[in-house]
């Protein structure tokens, strides 16, 4: 990782001087363990700034549009397809970014090595080295085999290489195979609709309606969000237990069929929300209807936005 | 001021008779986190937490809070009248809240409670309250209440300060509302004895110096407004900001709301909502027109708010007591220490030469 974060800052410089981008943006080491802060630079000797570790989980496809720069962006897997999703859905135009791309080993879920070390006190540290990640508070040290503390959705990224990039800074890791990224999905289908629904009010019990999981998501990029929306107001906006429920389901849909998993959403929400059991069926159904994963390719619209005169269901007609 | 001590199992037949007078409140352990919720035999405090991840004004200022009531229902004698929504108070006593949360009451205080215009749900809520305060023994890493105007210990704000120390709390009984709970408690037991006042002190000496992290605050009332307002950082330090509502929804002393009125068939209500000066939505004017356009605006507005605007209106140190919250919560890691300390070394304009 500490190579990434050399490599990173060599291409940044590189692309600075010989002004092919007028920034770049990438992450900055964090104030407190096991976050890392989304930052730009403009001046090759400001590359020291730019780190790399297990710790880079926000999508940074999410600060990319409406600028005028020429922009170097720091892209793993995710960041890439949300990059694809925003070029496809005209949000920014492919040659206005330069993507460096970053192969991904997964992103640590601090709150997980947050409560596997809840016993042992607060973490004041955090380093790591060959696949583990080392943490220590005020009298303890515990050692993860990374693979152990991944985000959920890194535990089932199929896609852990960019897919589109104007350089790598490495050589492509080894893409996940043998898993089922849908398992928890099929296991909430298999329940009564009573028993669903259920499920979908616990999970969002705790919400305080704060939006950190639609601000945080690359997708969300409407400029007045429905629940924000007065004239009509389609939502109401105290944390009322539908009110909450619609804002988290229409969300959702909003983004069917255009949802990466990136884990984005989950990583932002400050009570722990599992955020993403909303977008992961639709994406389910995106690959079982229409064999589609989002922001795979330049060529082609998501399903969701396309319509075929040719198309063969009756209901379209 | 008188210190007593309550041995810990005593505490749940204490908070039995307490139950008689108060709605009894503390920290208790949920699935994730723990939270502020109302006591009972099945569900005891637990006052092994560092801090609860929300803070505790909701039980002054709730996140939704009904004003008025209305129906149109003509059947109905009150029909086509606005009503005021009849609440519920008893006194309440919170056990385990943290020194800092309770500080910040008092910093919402000037908003809500002052000569000319007092604010009914607050001050009434507010007033409710008897707070016995948990000091901080073990302090958070993103702490810094001891250069925000607190400490681990302080005692602002509270009716009383309970220590642990070990098999019982010594408390320290700071106002007649602590006493009066303690006298209903039936938590008698004075304690004289120099040696257990000074392990307290020593306690307290240790917690504060654990506190590692700081802001310096000392110049931000001599800066210049329009100076901060136009400094060079704003760009970077608000880059990051995805504008969600985590750091105000979190923050002890964030006090807007919004209010809004909804309705059902014939009847409505009129409810205020927590707000937050991250929105778009917060200042979009009527025309159109939002003063606050960008996040930049948005960022720097808070930040202004708690570290110059109120600093300059009341004189009396920032509007943050230094809890850490934001610094943890906040999705992309923005830091208010990093803020503060870049406001206040903002350099004088006047004195740097333009080149």
């Amino acid at each position: 990782m500490i190579d990434y974060t050399q490599k990173i800052r060599e291409i940044a410089a590189r692309l600075l001087k010989e002004g092919t981008v007028d920034m770049v943006i990438g992450f900055r080491k964090g104030t407190v363990p096991m976050m890392n802060e989304p930052c730009f630079i403009r001046k090759p000797e400001e590359a020291d700034r730019l780190v790399w570790d297990s710790h880079c989980g926000i999508n940074l496809a999410n600060y990319l549009y409406d600028r005028k720069e020429k922009i170097g962006v720091v892209a793993k897997g995710c960041d890439s397809r949300n990059i694809v999703t925003h070029i496809v859905e005209n949000k920014i135009k492919r040659e206005q970014v330069h993507v460096i791309g970053v192969p991904c080993t997964g992103m640590a879920d601090k709150r997980r090595i947050g409560a596997l070390s809840e016993k042992d006190g607060e973490i004041r540290e955090v380093s790591e080295k060959e696949g583990r990640i080392t943490v220590k508070g005020d009298s303890f040290t515990k050692t993860f085999e990374k693979k152990e503390v991944l985000q959920d959705n890194c535990t089932t990224c199929l896609h852990r290489n960019p897919v589109i990039h104007d350089e790598m800074i490495a050589e492509p890791v080894e893409e996940q195979t043998g898993i089922d990224p849908f398992e928890d999905v099929k296991r909430i289908e298999a329940l009564s609709p009573e028993e669903k629904r259920a499920y979908f009010q616990g999970l969002v019990a705790d919400c305080i309606r704060c939006y950190a999981c639609r601000n945080a998501c690359p997708l969300c990029y409407c400029p007045t969000c429905f629940v924000d929306e007065s004239r009509p107001q389609w939502v109401g906006k105290s944390i009322d237990p539908t009110d909450t429920m619609t804002f988290h389901f229409l969300r959702a849909y909003h983004c069917a069929g255009r949802c990466t998993d990136c884990g984005a959403c989950e990583r932002a929400c400050p009570v722990g929300i599992r955020v993403r059991q909303f977008t992961k069926k639709l994406n389910k159904d995106c690959v079982e209807l229409f064999d589609w994963e989002a922001g795979l390719t330049l060529d082609e619209r998501p399903p969701l936005d396309t319509y075929r005169p040719q198309d063969p269901n009756d209901f379209i007609k | 001021m008188k210190w007593i001590k309550i041995e810990k199992e005593d505490f749940p037949r204490g908070l039995k008779a307490l139950a008689e007078t108060y709605q009894c409140l503390g920290p208790v352990k949920g699935e994730k986190y723990h939270d502020f919720k109302v006591l009972d035999e099945n569900r005891p405090p637990d006052f092994d937490f560092l801090n609860t991840p929300l803070s505790p004004k909701f039980l002054v200022e709730p996140q939704s809070e009904i004003l008025f009531e209305y129906t149109l229902d003509e059947k109905k004698e009150d029909a086509h009248i606005l009503k005021e929504a009849q609440k519920d108070l008893p006194p309440r006593l919170v056990v385990g809240i943290r020194p800092c949360d309770a500080a910040a009451f008092l910093l919402v205080k000037r908003n809500f409670d002052t000569e000319k215009y007092k604010d009914p749900y607050w001050v009434r809520a507010y007033e409710a309250l008897t707070l016995f305060g948990l000091a901080c023994q073990t302090p958070c890493a993103a702490c810094f209440c001891t250069t925000a105007g607190g400490g681990p210990f302080d005692e602002a704000g509270l009716d009383a300060l309970m220590v642990d120390a070990g098999d019982h709390f010594l408390v320290k009984i700071l106002t007649e509302k602590g006493e009066a709970a303690c006298n209903t408690a039936g938590w008698e037991n004075v304690v004289e004895e120099k040696a257990a006042l000074d392990a307290a002190a020593l306690l307290k000496e240790t917690a504060e110096s654990k506190i590692a992290s700081t802001v310096e605050t000392d110049n931000l009332k001599q800066q210049s407004t329009t100076a901060l307002y136009d400094a060079p950082f704003w760009e970077e330090v608000s880059f990051s900001c995805i504008n969600c509502g985590t750091c105000t929804y979190v923050c002890p002393t964030c006090w807007c709301f919004d209010i809004q009125d909804e309705c059902y068939g014939c009847s409505g209500v009129r409810m205020r909502n927590w707000d937050s000066c991250m929105y778009p939505l917060f200042t979009l004017h009527g025309s159109g027109h939002n003063p606050r356009g960008t996040k930049l605006h948005r960022v720097r507005q808070r930040f202004m708010h708690k570290l110059k605007y109120y600093v300059d209106k009341y004189d009396d140190g920032i509007q943050c007591v230094g809890c850490g919250r934001c610094v943890v919560s906040c999705p992309v890691n923005i830091d208010i220490r990093r803020v503060c300390n870049l406001m206040n070394a903002l350099p004088d304009p006047s004195t740097v030469c333009p080149v």
